[in-house]
C-alpha cells in the first residue's frame, strides 16, 4: 500500500505541536513527507504529506487521541500526491507599501490576468499599529512570460501599489 | 571522452577538502575532457566541479554562455582556482547535479576576482560578475568541500535585486 494523504492542522499556537503529531505519525506507521508549517498570528498551521497504509478514517483515528488534547483542529484528504512533484518558480514578486484593505487581491488578481501561477505567497504585516506597513513575497511561474508581469507591475504602480517582478534562473552546477 | 558517474548528496565524498594540481599531464588532461563531457550530459547545467565525480582536485569547468543577455568568459577550466576578491551581494536561485530535484536561494558575491591556471597550467585571471561569478562560487564551494545547501537563505527574506519602474506620470487624459 501507497497512500498518500494531505493533513492540515490549525491551532492556537504552542511549544510540542510538531513533535506531537510526527511522533504519533511515525509511532502508527506514517511516514511525514513534505511539509509547510508555520506560525500565524497566534495560531499554529501544519500542512504536510503524509504516506500511511490504512485508510482515511484510521489515520483520524490515530491522530485525534493528539491533535484534540493540542486543540488543533483536523483536515485529511486523500491525494494523488507523491514526492518529487516540485514546480519550480521562474519569477518573484515584491510588494512593499503602507498596508490598506484590497491589497492582496489588487496585485494577484493583476498577476492572474497577465499569466501568473503562485507557487509560493507569504506576507508580514510590519510597521506600528498606526502605521503598519504591508510586506509580500510571491514566488511563481510566469506562464505567458515576464514581461507580461512587469507590464502589470508597471500599471500598479502607477495605481500606487509598489511591486517589483524579478526572473529567477535557476543556476544548475 | 567518457560521461563519469556524478556523486550525490549526501555522498561523504563531497564533504571533503579536495588536493591541489600539480601534474598537467596527459591523464590530466583526458580527465578535464571527461568533467567537460559529463557536465555536458546535464541538461542546463553551467558548471562543474571536479569533487562531483569523485576526484578530490582542485579544478572546476564554468560556461555560462548559453545564458541570454549576461557578460561572461566563454569556457573556462580553472585550475587551483581562489577568490581574491569580492563586491556586493545578490541572492539567486540555485540547484545541483549533486543534489537532484531541489533548488533554493543563496547568497553570493555580485562581483568577484579570480586567479587560477588554466588546464595546461598557465596562470589566469578574471574578473566576473553576476551569473557567471555566482556560478564560479558554486563550483570553488565544492573543493572545499561545501554545498548550496550550506549556504540557503530563507524564502521569507528579499535580498533579490529588484528591477525599478518609474512612474509613467500624467500626461495621458
Amino acid at each position: 500500500m501507497d497512500n498518500w494523504y494531505m493533513l492540515a492542522l490549525v491551532g492556537k499556537d504552542r511549544p510540542g505541536i510538531v513533535a506531537r503529531i510526527t511522533g504519533t505519525l511515525f509511532e502508527g506507521g506514517g511516514n511525514v513527507g513534505e511539509a509547510s508549517m508555520t506560525r500565524l498570528g497566534d495560531s499554529f498551521t501544519v500542512m504536510m504529506m503524509v504516506r500511511f497504509d490504512g485508510d482515511k478514517h484510521a489515520l483520524r483515528a490515530l491522530l485525534e487521541p493528539v491533535s484534540q488534547p493540542l486543540g488543533l483542529q483536523l483536515h485529511i484528504d486523500n491525494i494523488d500526491g507523491r514526492l518529487h512533484q516540485h514546480v519550480e518558480p521562474d519569477v518573484r514578486i515584491s510588494v512593499l507599501g503602507a498596508d490598506r484593505a484590497g491589497i492582496v487581491a489588487q496585485v494577484t488578481g493583476a498577476m492572474a490576468e497577465a499569466g501568473l501561477n503562485i507557487c509560493n505567497l507569504e506576507t508580514d504585516v510590519g510597521g506600528s499599529e498606526a502605521h503598519p506597513i504591508y510586506i509580500m513575497h510571491i514566488e511563481g511561474q510566469a506562464l505567458h512570460g515576464v514581461d507580461r508581469l512587469h507590464d502589470a507591475a508597471q500599471a500598479l504602480l502607477d495605481k500606487g501599489v509598489e511591486v517589483t517582478v524579478s526572473e529567477i534562473d535557476a543556476l544548475i552546477g | 571522452m567518457a560521461v563519469l558517474e556524478i556523486l550525490r548528496y549526501p555522498d561523504e565524498r563531497l564533504k571533503s577538502v579536495a588536493e591541489p594540481v600539480a601534474e598537467f599531464d596527459q591523464t590530466f588532461q583526458d580527465f578535464i575532457a571527461d568533467l567537460e563531457a559529463t557536465r555536458q550530459s546535464a541538461p542546463g547545467c553551467v558548471g562543474i566541479a571536479a569533487p562531483q565525480v569523485g576526484r578530490s582536485v582542485r579544478v572546476v569547468l564554468v560556461d555560462v554562455s548559453t545564458k541570454p543577455k549576461i557578460t561572461h568568459h566563454g569556457h573556462l577550466a580553472l585550475v587551483n582556482p581562489e577568490v581574491t576578491a569580492w563586491d556586493g551581494f545578490t541572492v539567486g536561485r540555485e540547484g545541483c547535479l549533486s543534489v537532484p530535484d531541489f533548488t533554493g536561494n543563496v547568497i553570493r558575491a555580485e562581483r568577484i576576482t579570480v586567479e587560477a591556471l588554466d588546464q595546461f597550467g598557465g596562470s589566469v585571471k578574471y574578473e566576473m560578475e553576476g551569473y557567471e561569478a555566482r556560478a564560479v562560487q558554486h563550483e570553488i564551494d565544492h573543493l572545499d568541500g561545501l554545498l548550496f545547501l550550506d549556504r540557503l537563505v530563507s524564502r521569507r527574506s528579499d535580498l533579490f535585486r529588484r528591477k525599478k519602474y518609474q512612474k509613467s506620470g500624467g500626461e495621458k487624459g
